[in-house]
C-alpha cells in the first residue's frame, strides 16, 4: 500500500458533539453540510473564493474568543466546534438582523439566499432603523443593478474579478459607506462592463438580476443543454415558461464551471425575433437576383411566396435532382455549418456525397482554421487540439497569438486571466492591442503580416541560445536540419525592424517559452487567415516540436475553434476531401470502407472548398446548391464575387432561421430550427463531445434541421430510416472510431466526454499524442517557412491596412446576434475601429462617418477610436449587413488551406460628410 | 436619415463611438507619467503614486485615475475602489467641485470634544467655509494640546479661530519639523548604533538578544501587547526570504507617543528596527506611517538618508510608506494590505502574518514604540526594564495622557501604575475645578472606568476582569464636567467612521449602535444584543472592541442613561 501524505488524510473533529470527519481542504462549513449540518452563509458561495466578510456563517470553537467564519476555517484535529451554541446563533441571527435592515423589502429575486436564511432562524421585522438607499441603476440593457437590495457580500466583486477578470466590480468607499461600483462608480451601462452576467449569477439577493425582472416568473421547466455561440462550448440551463426562455445560467461544464459570456447568456431572445421564418418560402416566379440585396427580411413578400412543406421539399429536391440527373453530381454543392450539430454535419455530408454523387460539400472552416489544419495534418497527423483549455493551469507559459479571446472566446480567456493571476507568463502577440494584454507579462504588438518573421525569430533564438529539446527532436520528430538551416537568416536583431518587435523581447519570450516546464500555444484567425496562413501555423507547430512542448499537461497546440461545432463539423466530414473522421476520399481502401457503410459507390474526387464553388459557379460548371445555414453572401471574402456567383445558380436551397443575406438568392427557402429547439451533440474546441437538448418547440411551421435533411434525402432517392437523433449518432458513431466509446446514452448521462475515447470506461483523453503522432510512422515533421508577404500590400492609394474580425456581442454574419435584443442594444450600429491619430490626421471625430474603399468595394459607417490599433490600421466588425467588410476583403487564397485573406487588404480611408446613415 | 454634411450631426442612439468604459485621456496620462517619471509602475506603489496626484492637484480626477489605472496597468476600479478608500484622497468626478486648494481639519475625537472641538468647528466654519475646506476629522495625534486644528499640513493646539486665521492669512501650512531632534551625529556621538555594532561583529549573539527581549519583558506596545522576543523567535522559525513591517499608524484616539519620540530621538527607534531585522534574519523592511504625521515623515527620511549615507553596517532595504487617513491601517493585516497598495482592510486569520504576512511572506510586525526600547534593554539589561513597576507589574509604560488634567503629554512611568498616581504624580493634578470623574485607560477602544476604578494597576491583562484594556496607554481623562455617555457615542462614531467595511457586525453593527446611542433613551438589551455580535463575530479589533465603551456605560454609568 502507498502511503496516504498527511496532507491528504481525511481531519476528525466534533461538529455539534458528534465525531464527524473533513476532507482534505474541506472547511467547517463545507464539512458540516457534507454531514448534514447546514451552517447559514451568505457571502459564501461554491466556486468563489471564501472571504469570511458577512458573519453568517460563524461558529464556536472551542478555546477560542471570538467565533470563527466556518466558510474559512479548515477543521483541525480534535477540534470542537459548535454550530447551534446559543452564542453562535446569537451572532449568525444578528447578523441576518442587521443586514435584513439594511435591505429594501422589495423582492427582485425569487430566491433571496437572505430572505432564506431569515426564514430558516426565525427572524421577524428587523429592529434596527433602515439605512439611506442607493437609487437604481437600469443603464444595463441586460442587467438591472438594485442597490438597495445589496448586503456587501462581494460575490459579484469575486465573480468580476477573480473568476471572470474583467476587472469592472468594485467595492469602493469604506464603512457603512462601503458600496459595490462599477470602474470608476460610473453607470454599470456606461462602464467597461461586458455583461457576462458572473455577478447576477453571484448575488444572493436580487441586488444583480436580469433586466425587466425576469428573474422573478417561476419557468415551468429547466432544461440542461450547451451555449449555441463560440467553440468554447459552456453548457448551461434554459429557464422556460410557455415555450419562451426566460433567463440562462451557466452550468458547472468542464470548460466553463458555470461561467458564461454576454452571448451565452443574454443573447437567447433571437429564436422569437419577429423575423424569424415560420413557412417555407418559394420565389415568386420571374423575380430576378440581384446582388443588391434588397429584400426586407420583415417582409419578403415581393420576393418570396409561402409555400407547403410538401411543395417546398418538392421543388427543393426537384431542382437539385433534374440538375444533377441533367449535368452530373459535380454541377452541385452543399455547405454545412458549423452551427448545427454532429448528427446535422454527418448527414448532410452523407447526403451531398451519396445523394448528388459529388465531394463538393464544405463549411465555414474554409474561411477560418482550414490553414491551421492543412499544417496541422501535414505536420503531426490530426487538426484537433492536443491539450484542452483547462490545461493553463499546468502550464508555465502561455502564448496567444492572432486571437482576440476575450470577445471572441470569451469564457476560455477567463481561464487565461485566471492562469496570468496565478503568476503564469501570458504573452499575447498580436497587432492590435485588446483586451487580454493588459493582462500579460509580454504583449508583442507586431507589425501585421509579419507572422513568420517573429516566430522565426524565436526558433532562432532557441537553437542559437541551446535551448531545443534535442531528445524530443531526435525520438519523435523529422526534419530538423531543414528548420535549422531556414531560420538561420532569422535572427532576432534583423527581423526585429521587420516585425516591430525589439530583439530581447523576441529572446526573452523565446526563452521563457523554451525553458518553462509547460508551454502552451493558443491561436486565432489573426494567424490562418492569410495566405500564408499555413506558414504561420508551421511556425508555431515547429516551436513546439524543436522544445518538446507537446505531448504533455500544460502544453501543447490550441487552435482556438471558432463557431460551436466547427470541430465537430470537420470530424463528421463536412470536408470536401475527407470522409468522416479525416479519411481521404482519395483513398481506395477508405473509400471503399464508406461505400460499404453507406451502401452507394463514391466520388474518388477530392471535392470543392467553397470559394472553388463560388469560383465553379461563375465558371458554368456547378448550377445547384443546398446550402444549410451558412451565410456566404456575408461570409465570403470580396462578396460582389461571392454574390454573383450565388445570383448566377439555377437552383439554391437555403434552409435557415431567417432570411439572411444568402437566403435572399434562394430559389426555396426551408424554416429550421435554433439550437435551443433540437436535441443534439456538439464538439468544442476542446474536443468535448456535448448533448444539448430541446427545450423548445420550434415556433410555427418551422422543422427540425434533421428531419429536413432527411425528407431532402428522401426526394433524391435515399431510403433512410432515421427514427431519432440517436440512431444518427450511432450510425456516425461507426464512422469515426474516436468515438468509439461515447454512446449515446453515455452523453445522455454524462453531458460531456472527451475524445478520442476507445471504449465505454475510457475516460477520455484531455491531452494527446504523448507517445507518438497520428501520422503514417507516428512522428512529427518540421515544415519550414519562409517570409512572403499579403497578396495586397498598402500603397499610396490605398494606404491603411484593413483587419476583419469580430466584436463580443455579434456572432459571425450576426444573423443571430443582431436580432438578439440585449445584444443588439449593445452594439447597435456598424463602426470602423480608427487609431485616433489617424482620425485626427484624416480631419476625423469619433461618431464620424467613414467611407472606407478597396479595390473591391466601399462601405461606409462610423468612427469608433481604438487606441489599440497601430497607426494606419483599420478594424471592422464583419457582421453588419449595412457595411459588410467582406465588400472589401480580398479572396486571395493560401495555396495549402484555401483560406483567403481576411486579416489583410489594402485600403483608403475618407470622412464622409455627405452620405446617408 | 439624411446629413448636412456638418460636424456634431445627429447620431444613431445607443452608437459606441469608443470601446466599452471610461477612455484614457491624453492629457491626464502625459501628467501621470510625468509626476511618475521613473518610479516603479509596481501595485503595492498605487497610493504612494496617488499621493503624487493628490498633493501636486489637490484632488484625484477621474481622468487621472484612468490614466494611473493604465500607466500601471491596473483597471480603473482597481485604482478607485484603493483612492476612495482613504479619506486622504479626494476623488473628484465630472461635474463635481474640487475641494478648495486649503483643507482644515479639525479634530473631533474624545480629547478635542473635550477640549472644545463642537464650538470651534462652526465658528471656523462660518468663518472660512466660503474658500477653505474646514473638514472633521478623527483623532490626528496631537491631544495634549486639544482641540487641534490641521492647517493645510501645519497643525495648531490648542486652536482657536484667531490662530486659525493667522496661519491661513500667513500661508503657514506646512508642517515645521521639531528643533530638538537627535541627529544621527549626535546620536552616535552618545554611544548609539554600538549595540547593533556588537550584534554584527559578534559580540552578541542572536540567541542572548532574543533571551534578553524575553526577560525584559517586552510586550508590543501597540495595544496587542504579545511578547516582542517571542514574534522575533517565531518569525525566525518560517522560511526565508521574511519581511519586518514597522507600523507607525498611530491612529487610536488619545495616542500620540510614538509620534512624541520620533520627533525626539527616531536613530533610537531605527536601531531598534535593525536590531530586530539581524536577530529575526530579515531581508527588506516596511515602515508604514500615518498621513498625519507629516513632520515626522521628513525627520524619518532624513534620518534613514544619514544612516544610508554612512552605514554603521549593511543595511537591509528600508521602504517607507506614507498613510492616507484610515485608523484601520493601524491594525496589523489592514496595514500589509495598504503598504501592498490596496485597501486596508483587515485578512482573516489564521494564517496569522508571522507566517503569511506582506507579500505573502512571514513577516515580524512591530509597533515603533516597541523598536524604540530595544537598544535601551540590550544596553542596560533586561533587569533594568524589568525593574520598574508597581503592584508586581513589571517595566515601563509611556502614557499618552490627555483630557482633564494639568499636565498633559507623555509620560514614562512605571506599569502597573494607578490612575490615581498618574495624575498626581505625573500630571499635576486634575484642572482646578474639576474632580475626577471618568476615563479611558487604553483609548477609543479600551472602554471606559468610573472614578471608583481609579486604584487599578495599569497593564496589560489587568483591565480585563473590568471589560477595558490598556491597549496602547491612550490615557484620557473625564471629570464631572463630561459625560461618560457623550464619549462613548463619540467613540462608536468614531469606530463607525472607521471601520473599513469588510464584516456585517463592524460595518452595519457600529453604525446602528451609533445611531441607537445618539437617542437620548438608550435601548439597553438591543444594545447589548448588538455589542455581542460585534465582540464575537467581527473579523478585527476594531469590531471586537468598538463595543467596549458602549458596554462600559452600560455597566458602570447607569445613572447618566436614567437620566
Amino acid at each position: 500500500m502507498t502511503a496516504v501524505p498527511e496532507s491528504a488524510k481525511p481531519t476528525s473533529f466534533l461538529l455539534d458533539g458528534r465525531a464527524v470527519d473533513a476532507l482534505p481542504g474541506e472547511t467547517i462549513l463545507q464539512a458540516a453540510r457534507r454531514h448534514g449540518v447546514d451552517i447559514p452563509h451568505l457571502c459564501y458561495k461554491d466556486g468563489l473564493r471564501p472571504d469570511g466578510n458577512c458573519r453568517a456563517c460563524v461558529v464556536e470553537v472551542k478555546g477560542e474568543r471570538p467565533l470563527a467564519p466556518s466558510c474559512c476555517r479548515t477543521p483541525q484535529e480534535g477540534m470542537e466546534v459548535a454550530t447551534t451554541s446559543e452564542r453562535a446563533r446569537h451572532s449568525q441571527k444578528m447578523v441576518l438582523e442587521l443586514l435584513l435592515s439594511d435591505v429594501v423589502e422589495t423582492t427582485y429575486t425569487r430566491d433571496s439566499e437572505l430572505e432564506t436564511w431569515a426564514r430558516t432562524l426565525e427572524i421577524d421585522t428587523p429592529r434596527f432603523a433602515p439605512r439611506r438607499q442607493p437609487e437604481p441603476d437600469a443603464s444595463h440593457p441586460a442587467i438591472a443593478v438594485n442597490l438597495d437590495a445589496c448586503i456587501q457580500c462581494t460575490r459579484c466583486q469575486r465573480a468580476c474579478r477573480e473568476e471572470q477578470v474583467n476587472d469592472v466590480i468594485g467595492y469602493a468607499l469604506r464603512g457603512s459607506q462601503a458600496k459595490i461600483v462599477f470602474d470608476v462608480d460610473d453607470p454599470m451601462g456606461s462602464s467597461s462592463c461586458v455583461g457576462c452576467g458572473e455577478c447576477v449569477q453571484a448575488c444572493p439577493t436580487g441586488a444583480l438580476m436580469p433586466a425587466k425582472e425576469a428573474g422573478l416568473i417561476e419557468p415551468d421547466k429547466t432544461v440542461d443543454s450547451v451555449c449555441p455561440y463560440c467553440g468554447v462550448g459552456c453548457l448551461l440551463t434554459y429557464h422556460v415558461k410557455d415555450n419562451t426562455i426566460l433567463q440562462v445560467t451557466g452550468r458547472d461544464g468542464p470548460s466553463n464551471h458555470g461561467r458564461l459570456c454576454v452571448k451565452g447568456r443574454y443573447g437567447f431572445d433571437y429564436i422569437t425575433h419577429p423575423h424569424r421564418l415560420t413557412r417555407p418560402l418559394i420565389r415568386k416566379s420571374g423575380i430576378p437576383k440581384s446582388t443588391e440585396i434588397t429584400i426586407d427580411p420583415a417582409d419578403p413578400s415581393d420576393v418570396f411566396r409561402e409555400a407547403s412543406w410538401e411543395e417546398a421539399l418538392d421543388f427543393a429536391a426537384g431542382g437539385l435532382k433534374k440538375i444533377r440527373d441533367e449535368k452530373g453530381g459535380q454541377a452541385l454543392a452543399g455547405f454545412g455549418s458549423a452551427k448545427g450539430s454532429n448528427e446535422e454535419a454527418y448527414l448532410f455530408q452523407k447526403l451531398v456525397r451519396t445523394g448528388f454523387g459529388t465531394n463538393n460539400v464544405d463549411h465555414c472552416t474554409r474561411l477560418c482554421h482550414a490553414s491551421s489544419v492543412a499544417a496541422l495534418l501535414e505536420g503531426i497527423g490530426s487538426g484537433a487540439v492536443s491539450n484542452q483549455v483547462a490545461d493553463v493551469v499546468e502550464a508555465e507559459c502561455i502564448i496567444v497569438i492572432g486571437s482576440n479571446a476575450s470577445e471572441n472566446h470569451p469564457v476560455a480567456a477567463t481561464f487565461m486571466k485566471n492562469a496570468a493571476k496565478a503568476g503564469k507568463t501570458l504573452v499575447v502577440m498580436d497587432p492590435r492591442r485588446t483586451e487580454l494584454a493588459r493582462h500579460a507579462s509580454y504583449y508583442l504588438q507586431f507589425k501585421p503580416d509579419t507572422d513568420v518573421a517573429l516566430l522565426n525569430a524565436m526558433m532562432h533564438t532557441i537553437i542559437e541560445e541551446g535551448l531545443v529539446h534535442q531528445e524530443f527532436i531526435e525520438q519523435r520528430t523529422a526534419g530538423f536540419d531543414l528548420i535549422k538551416q531556414n531560420v538561420a537568416g532569422f535572427s532576432p536583431e534583423e527581423m526585429e525592424s521587420v516585425c516591430g518587435i525589439a530583439a530581447e523581447t523576441i529572446r526573452e519570450v523565446a526563452r521563457r517559452y523554451a525553458t518553462a516546464s509547460g508551454s502552451m500555444i493558443f491561436w486565432g484567425m489573426g494567424v490562418s487567415q492569410h495566405i500564408h496562413g499555413t506558414d504561420n501555423a508551421r511556425c508555431l507547430i515547429a516551436l513546439a516540436l524543436m522544445t518538446g512542448q507537446i505531448g504533455r499537461p500544460g502544453t501543447g497546440l490550441h487552435p482556438l475553434r471558432g463557431q460551436n461545432n466547427v470541430q465537430g463539423a470537420s470530424d463528421a466530414g463536412l470536408i470536401p476531401m475527407m470522409f468522416p473522421e479525416y479519411q481521404r476520399v482519395d483513398n481506395e481502401e477508405v473509400r471503399q470502407r464508406f461505400e460499404a457503410l453507406w451502401g452507394v459507390s463514391l466520388d474518388p474526387q477530392a471535392g470543392l472548398t467553397v470559394v472553388e464553388i463560388m469560383d465553379a459557379i461563375l465558371d458554368d460548371r456547378l448550377h445547384g446548391m443546398y446550402i444549410m445555414g451558412e451565410n456566404p453572401a456575408m461570409s465570403d471574402p470580396n462578396l460582389h464575387h461571392a454574390r454573383q456567383a450565388l445570383a448566377k445558380l439555377d437552383h439554391l436551397v437555403v434552409q435557415d432561421l431567417f432570411l439572411t443575406e444568402t437566403a435572399a438568392f434562394a430559389d426555396v427557402i426551408l424554416p429550421a430550427s435554433a439550437l435551443p429547439e433540437k436535441t443534439g451533440t456538439f464538439t468544442n474546441t476542446d474536443r468535448r463531445v456535448q448533448l444539448a437538448r430541446k427545450a423548445l418547440d420550434p415556433p410555427g411551421q418551422a422543422r427540425q434541421d434533421l428531419d429536413i435533411i432527411q425528407e431532402m434525402a428522401r426526394r433524391l432517392g435515399l431510403d433512410w430510416q432515421y427514427h431519432d437523433t440517436a440512431a444518427v449518432y450511432e450510425e456516425m458513431r461507426q464512422a469515426i472510431s474516436a468515438l468509439g466509446g461515447i454512446s449515446w446514452a453515455r452523453l445522455e448521462s454524462q453531458d460531456s466526454v472527451t475524445y478520442p475515447c476507445w471504449t465505454e470506461d475510457d475516460p477520455g483523453r484531455p491531452v494527446v499524442f504523448q507517445k507518438d503522432f497520428p501520422t503514417s510512422d507516428g512522428i512529427a515533421r518540421f515544415v519550414p517557412a519562409r517570409l512572403i508577404h499579403a497578396d495586397e500590400l498598402p500603397d499610396a492609394e490605398f494606404p491603411f491596412v484593413l483587419i476583419t474580425g469580430r466584436q463580443l456581442e455579434h456572432w459571425h454574419t450576426g444573423a443571430m446576434t443582431r436580432r438578439a435584443s440585449v445584444l443588439n442594444a449593445i452594439e447597435p450600429q456598424p463602426v470602423i475601429n480608427v487609431h485616433p491619430e489617424d482620425l485626427t490626421a484624416l480631419d476625423g471625430a469619433e461618431g464620424d462617418l467613414l467611407t472606407i474603399t478597396s479595390r473591391r468595394g466601399e462601405i461606409t459607417a462610423y468612427a469608433r477610436v481604438d487606441a489599440g490599433l497601430q497607426r494606419n490600421e483599420i478594424f471592422i466588425p464583419f457582421c453588419y449587413q449595412e457595411a459588410a467588410a467582406n465588400l472589401l476583403t480580398n479572396e486571395a487564397l493560401d495555396p495549402y488551406g484555401k483560406i483567403p485573406e481576411f486579416k489583410y487588404c489594402a485600403v483608403r480611408v475618407s470622412v464622409n460628410r455627405t452620405a446617408e446613415a | 436619415m439624411k446629413h448636412n454634411g456638418e460636424r456634431g450631426r445627429k447620431r444613431p442612439r445607443g452608437l459606441r463611438t469608443r470601446p466599452k468604459g471610461r477612455s484614457v485621456d491624453s492629457q491626464a496620462l502625459r501628467e501621470v507619467q510625468t509626476l511618475l517619471a521613473d518610479a516603479p509602475r509596481r501595485r503595492d506603489l498605487l497610493i504612494e503614486h496617488l499621493h503624487l496626484i493628490q498633493d501636486r492637484y489637490g484632488h484625484l480626477s477621474a481622468a487621472h485615475l484612468v490614466a494611473l489605472a493604465h500607466e500601471m496597468q491596473l483597471a480603473p476600479v482597481e485604482v478607485y475602489e484603493v483612492a476612495s478608500f482613504y479619506h486622504h484622497f479626494d476623488v473628484v468626478k465630472e461635474g463635481e467641485t474640487p475641494p478648495p486648494a486649503l483643507t482644515v481639519r479639525v479634530c473631533d475625537s474624545v480629547s478635542c470634544e473635550l477640549a472644545g472641538a463642537e464650538q470651534l468647528i462652526p465658528v471656523l466654519e462660518r468663518e472660512f467655509g466660503k474658500t477653505v475646506r474646514v473638514q472633521r476629522v478623527p483623532c490626528v495625534g496631537r491631544c495634549e494640546t486639544a482641540p487641534v486644528a490641521v492647517v493645510g499640513q501645519n497643525p495648531l493646539g490648542p486652536a482657536s479661530l484667531e490662530r486659525v486665521r493667522q496661519a491661513i492669512e500667513r500661508k503657514a501650512t506646512q508642517a515645521s519639523l521639531p528643533a530638538a531632534t537627535v541627529d544621527y551625529q549626535a546620536y552616535q556621538a552618545a554611544g548609539g548604533y554600538q549595540v547593533l555594532r556588537e550584534c554584527l561583529n559578534g559580540t552578541r549573539d542572536t540567541d542572548s538578544v532574543v533571551r534578553a527581549l524575553e526577560d525584559s519583558g517586552l510586550r508590543g506596545l501597540g495595544g496587542a501587547g504579545f511578547p516582542a522576543g517571542r514574534k522575533w523567535r517565531i518569525v525566525r522559525g518560517y522560511a526565508g526570504p521574511r519581511l519586518l513591517a514597522v507600523n507607525i499608524d498611530e491612529g487610536e484616539p488619545g495616542t500620540f507617543k510614538d509620534r512624541y519620540y520620533l520627533e525626539r530621538d527616531p536613530h533610537r527607534f531605527l536601531e531598534g528596527m535593525l536590531i530586530a531585522a539581524w536577530a529575526a534574519e530579515i531581508n527588506a523592511i516596511y515602515i508604514y506611517i500615518r498621513d498625519e504625521y507629516p513632520a515626522c515623515l521628513q525627520i524619518l527620511k532624513n534620518a534613514i538618508a544619514a544612516l544610508e549615507a554612512d552605514p554603521p553596517m549593511a543595511l537591509p532595504a528600508i521602504y517607507l510608506r506614507r498613510g492616507a487617513g484610515a485608523y484601520i491601517c493601524g491594525e496589523e493585516s489592514g496595514m500589509i494590505e495598504s503598504i501592498e497598495g490596496k485597501r486596508g482592510m483587515p485578512r482573516l486569520r489564521p494564517p496569522y502574518v508571522a507566517e503569511v504576512g506582506l507579500f505573502g511572506r512571514p513577516t515580524l510586525e512591530h509597533n515603533f514604540e516597541t523598536l524604540y526600547w530595544v537598544r535601551d534593554i540590550l544596553e542596560r539589561g533586561a533587569e533594568w526594564f524589568a525593574s520598574h513597576g508597581r503592584r508586581d507589574r513589571k517595566g515601563l509604560r509611556s502614557f499618552s495622557v490627555s483630557g482633564r488634567v494639568q499636565k498633559p503629554g507623555v509620560h514614562l512611568a512605571p506599569a502597573g501604575i494607578s490612575l490615581r498616581e498618574l495624575i498626581d504624580e505625573y500630571c499635576g493634578g486634575m484642572l482646578p475645578g474639576h474632580e475626577l470623574y471618568a476615563y479611558f485607560p487604553g483609548g477609543a477602544s479600551g472602554g471606559i472606568l468610573p472614578a471608583a476604578h481609579a486604584d487599578l494597576p495599569l497593564d496589560f491583562d489587568t483591565l480585563q476582569p473590568y471589560g477595558c484594556f490598556i491597549g496602547s496607554a491612550a490615557i484620557i481623562v473625564l471629570s464631572d464636567k463630561d459625560s461618560a455617555k457623550a464619549a462613548a457615542l463619540n467613540a462608536m462614531r468614531f469606530f463607525s467612521h472607521e471601520s473599513c467595511g469588510k464584516c456585517t457586525p463592524c460595518r452595519v453593527g457600529t453604525r446602528k449602535a451609533a445611531g441607537l446611542m445618539a437617542q437620548d433613551r438608550w435601548d439597553v438589551p438591543l444594545l447589548e444584543e448588538l455589542a455581542q455580535v460585534m465582540g464575537d463575530a467581527s473579523i478585527c479589533g476594531l469590531g471586537q472592541a468598538a463595543p467596549n465603551p458602549l458596554r462600559s456605560i452600560i455597566q458602570y454609568f447607569p445613572e447618566e442613561l436614567a437620566s
